[in-house]
């Protein structure tokens, strides 16, 4: 449990930096922003309480805010998958349900399983993300093309980033 | 109240959801208005400092590129202060020896309007009849040849260009001295034509040419440019070969003229030979 909070903090710090200081210089256009920092949430265990999630959640969208002057929109965007990844693990559960002690990276769960979870939830972040940000309808086809290529973008960066992760877990 | 409490419990993780997500709207306009809030921009403590050892790191990195961009600067400036204060030297420089007799003087001067796209080109030099300028001087850069001095007036002097129809600078060619005149026909300001190279001289691309004594203006061994290509037109007997000018006429900018002290003892008498052998 303690080792889990531990693996979970500095993942979290990781993340955040790697998105801050690294990610945040990429500049690919204007249509595609990454922001693979959701992996934080996309690996907390599954056994990891609903509210504990919803608060981890809540609590990176407040830090990247910090960094990005965004001001709640992140929070509010990654509050939304926090809530949001308790239904999609319910509805992506496997007949035995989940092991416990295993996180939902590639390793455990397969890429196929890994790849429309996290595509589903990367999608619905930056689905509030950006139209959050933008605030209005007037762009609205511009807006979902930004969605759609960030969404693929960050996502691709997400399946290599968490090959990053992916030997601490094993060695266990 | 019972009961609403109870719903409130069974439904804890959807309303937790909404009290975030209200927070974080709440934040979201509180932040529109004029005093945004302090502890969620990159103005509080972790993010500065974050962001403050990202941009140190940075500029150790961008450090070749600021010395790069700062000693442009440097230049820039230094040769501001060199226009702004130095006196172009108009002087002559002549050298007395017993034993070599000076053939050449060479003044300064500063190309103030040159063309290069016209049939006949022109430059106009900042230096005229009272700095010693004359008829018929040559006018080089360190790069090559550039003309010959055509109008003087007292302070500015006009410069036909080797671009020009009617000049014709005798040339050599470096490697085996076969000379010929230097015509420009008039298309690519950077190519000109040497003509009437004899077919026996072995010619190869990028050979150097030079001025030749011949000329009577221009001192023998002035870089001319380099052989681009040749060829033997038809009911030629001699090669023509277009030449790459070294100087850039369109950067002309410092000149040097030079002045032939025996020119008018060398003219005087080849015309002189030249009427008796008419007689």
């Amino acid at each position: 449990m303690i080792n889990n909070l531990i693996r979970n903090s500095v993942r979290f710090i990781v993340l955040v930096l790697l998105q801050v200081l690294i990610v945040q210089n990429i500049r690919l256009g204007s249509y595609i922003i990454l922001f693979p920092y959701v992996l934080f949430i996309l690996l907390l265990p599954f056994e990891t309480p609903k509210l504990v999630v919803l608060f981890a959640s809540f609590f990176i969208g407040l830090t990247i805010d910090m960094f990005y002057d965004t001001a709640g929109i992140h929070a509010a965007a990654c509050t939304m998958i926090g809530f949001a990844r308790y239904y999609i693990l319910k509805l992506l559960s496997p007949r035995e349900g989940y092991d416990p002690g295993l996180i939902p990276n590639v390793e455990s769960m397969g890429p196929v399983w890994f790849i429309t979870y996290s595509a589903i939830i990367i999608f619905i972040h930056h689905l509030f993300f950006f139209y959050l940000e933008i605030f209005r309808f007037d762009e609205f086809f511009r807006t979902l093309l930004r969605v759609l290529l960030s969404t693929i973008g960050t996502f691709c960066f997400v399946y290599i980033v968490q090959f990053l992760f992916y030997k601490a877990d094993r060695n266990k | 109240m019972k009961n609403l409490l109870n719903f409130l419990y069974r439904n804890n993780f959807f309303f937790v959801f909404l009290l975030l997500e209200i927070i974080c709207f709440l934040i979201l306009i509180k932040n529109n208005g004029y005093q945004g809030s302090s502890l969620l921009n990159s103005s509080n403590k972790i993010s500065a400092k974050v962001y403050e050892v990202e941009a140190d790191a940075k500029e150790y990195l961008l450090l070749k590129d600021e010395n790069e961009r700062l000693a442009k600067m440097n230049t820039f400036l230094l040769n501001r202060i060199k226009l702004g204060y130095a006196a172009i030297p108009l002087k002559t420089y002549t050298v007395h020896d017993t034993l070599y007799k000076q053939e050449y003087e060479f003044m300064s001067g500063k190309a103030i309007n040159s063309s290069v796209n016209k049939r006949n080109n022109y430059l106009t030099l900042n230096i005229g009849s009272a700095q010693g300028v004359t008829n018929d001087m040559a006018v080089i850069t360190s790069d090559g040849i550039i003309g010959i001095v055509k109008d003087v007036s007292e302070n500015f002097s006009s410069v036909m260009s080797i671009l020009h129809k009617d000049v014709r600078v005798n040339c050599q060619l470096k490697k085996d001295a076969s000379y010929g005149p230097l015509i420009w026909d008039g298309s690519d300001y950077r190519f000109s034509n040497l003509t009437d190279i004899p077919t026996h001289a072995k010619i190869k691309k990028g050979d150097t040419v030079i001025t030749s004594s011949l000329s009577g203006i221009f001192p023998e061994g002035i870089l001319v440019g380099f052989v681009e290509s040749y060829e033997q037109r038809p009911n030629e007997s001699f090669y023509t070969v277009k030449v790459r000018l070294s100087a850039d006429f369109k950067k002309v900018n410092h000149v040097s003229v030079i002045k032939y002290n025996y020119k008018t003892e060398r003219d005087s008498l080849e015309i002189k030979s030249q009427v008796q052998s008419d007689k």
